[in-house]
């Protein structure tokens, strides 16, 4: 039995992950895959995803991945990445689509209007390098990481949800959602498989947890 | 609290050994690839970049295994560029462990390829590096190590590729490369403040007050560099702690 499915649906590069989660739990089994099967039979579920939404939910689709994704998100500890967390919302500006509706809320872009630092110099979208990851409730996936520390993030979208779902904020200028709890999932818009010791140390509680 | 500037090493590669030249020539061996990216990594390094600037095609899939082994020990994105002609050369790079992808030649032989791998593998992996040259009043577009003018005007060309779908900028002056006269300010800050899309600074780093004022004055999002931590002169903390005493959000 795989002990980790990394859902691969065909939009990015997944090696990353798989090696971050090889460095950290060297014994599990770790499949990448597109087969609804396997996702359904693993213990662990983890779906990442770069590039645009509604070209994700599509290819998902496509490899009919869709219900195992529901099915993980219901039933299983799930880790989402980036896109990963980005389809669990209602809905996105990006192409106007509607996501799994897993987590209320809804994803938008970062306005262009808002894009200054305090200085009055121009951000730069995407949203890319290392930002500090504020942790607004306790959880396992954060034990051992400092809080505040920096993950590496890239990504033009952030969602907006309810701060009960929030795990974490980081602040581009103003402050938003960058990780999500709820119940057996948690969903992370940086990427800890890109964020050296604070995001291995993540991967590596997320192997470990046992949510209740 | 905010997004950090990013200090970036650079990798010149070719025969599976890390080199350094000034203005694109007289190489000279600085070490083993992977040696050195972990030495970086362990530094404290945002980001590593590797070009591959080995001249014959044969030998490019020696670059692949070193990226191989890199992704497999190093846990932060990976750039690499050189001799990327087509979306399988994208692939290849990828597969191996590269988070990002550099064009630079092939953007201007064939400006669809940018298109093409930003749409097919999204904009936040495909990076355009320009090399550019100052000329009359503006900076013009130079290939083949700044040998080869294009008649493109950098700023003009930064635009269009954003417009095709490139997530980040490496500008490289190439009056400036390997000079350790610090960065050509004026170029890095009109580029940058021309796109919205990130903007590496690349080319003369010859110490810390030059990483600070790419960042300064010249708006640049990240800075990029070689011989000034190749050959110890300064480690990427040294440049990071002078980076934070002046005023510059890094991560430390």
């Amino acid at each position: 039995m795989t002990d980790i499915a990394i859902v691969d649906y065909g939009m990015g590069n997944l090696r990353s992950v798989a090696k971050a989660l090889e460095h950290v739990a060297p014994e599990a089994v770790i499949a990448v895959t597109n087969n609804p099967e396997v996702v359904r039979k693993a213990e662990r579920v983890v779906v990442p995803g770069q590039g645009a939404m509604p070209d994700c939910l599509h290819e998902l689709d496509r490899y009919g991945l869709r219900e195992a994704v529901w099915d993980a998100a219901a039933n299983k500890p799930f880790l989402g990445i980036c896109i990963g967390l980005q389809m669990l919302f209602d809905n996105t500006e990006e192409g106007n689509v509607s996501g799994l509706g897993i987590v209320p809320g809804r994803v938008k872009r970062f306005p262009a209007s808002a894009m200054k630092d305090e200085k009055g110099q121009k951000l730069k979208v995407p949203h890319m390098g290392w930002n500090q990851v504020h942790q607004a409730m306790e959880h396992f996936l954060w034990k051992n990481i400092a809080n505040d520390s920096r993950f590496y993030f890239v990504h033009s979208y952030y969602v907006e949800t309810a701060d009960a779902n929030s795990a974490g904020y980081s602040a581009y200028p103003f402050p938003f959602t960058c990780a999500v709890a709820k119940d057996n999932i948690f969903a992370v818009q940086f990427h800890p498989e890109k964020s050296h010791a604070a995001g291995l140390t993540l991967l590596h509680n997320f192997v470990q947890w046992k949510p209740v | 609290m905010g997004l950090a500037k990013r200090i970036i090493p650079c990798l010149d590669v070719t025969n599976g050994r890390v080199v350094k030249g000034v203005k694109f020539v007289s190489l000279r061996d600085a070490g083993d690839p992977i040696e050195i990216a972990r030495r970086y990594d362990d530094q404290g390094a945002d980001e590593l970049t590797f070009l591959d600037i080995t001249a014959s095609s044969d030998d490019r899939d020696l670059i692949l295994h070193i990226i191989e082994e890199v992704a497999a020990q190093v846990f932060i994105p990976l750039t690499v560029g050189g001799g990327v002609r087509k979306v399988e050369d994208v692939r290849r790079l990828l597969n191996a462990g590269a988070d990002k992808v550099s064009i630079n030649t092939s953007a201007i032989q064939n400006p669809q390829l940018v298109a093409e791998a930003a749409g097919r593998y999204g904009s936040q992996c495909i990076v355009v590096a320009i090399d550019a040259k100052r000329v009359g009043q503006g900076w013009e577009v130079f290939t083949h190590g700044g040998r080869r003018p294009t008649g493109l005007d950098a700023i003009e060309w930064a635009r269009k590729m954003q417009s095709l779908g490139a997530g980040e900028i490496l500008l490289t002056s190439m009056d400036r490369d390997g000079t350790r006269d610090g960065f050509d300010l004026a170029l890095t800050r009109a580029v940058s403040d021309a796109v919205d899309v990130p903007v590496i600074a690349s080319g003369g780093v010859g110490n810390l007050q030059h990483l600070v004022e790419g960042i300064e004055e010249g708006h640049a999002d990240a800075v990029l560099a070689a011989s000034v931590f190749h050959y110890g002169e300064y480690t990427v903390r040294q440049a990071k702690e002078y980076m934070s005493q002046h005023g510059i959000e890094v991560r430390l």
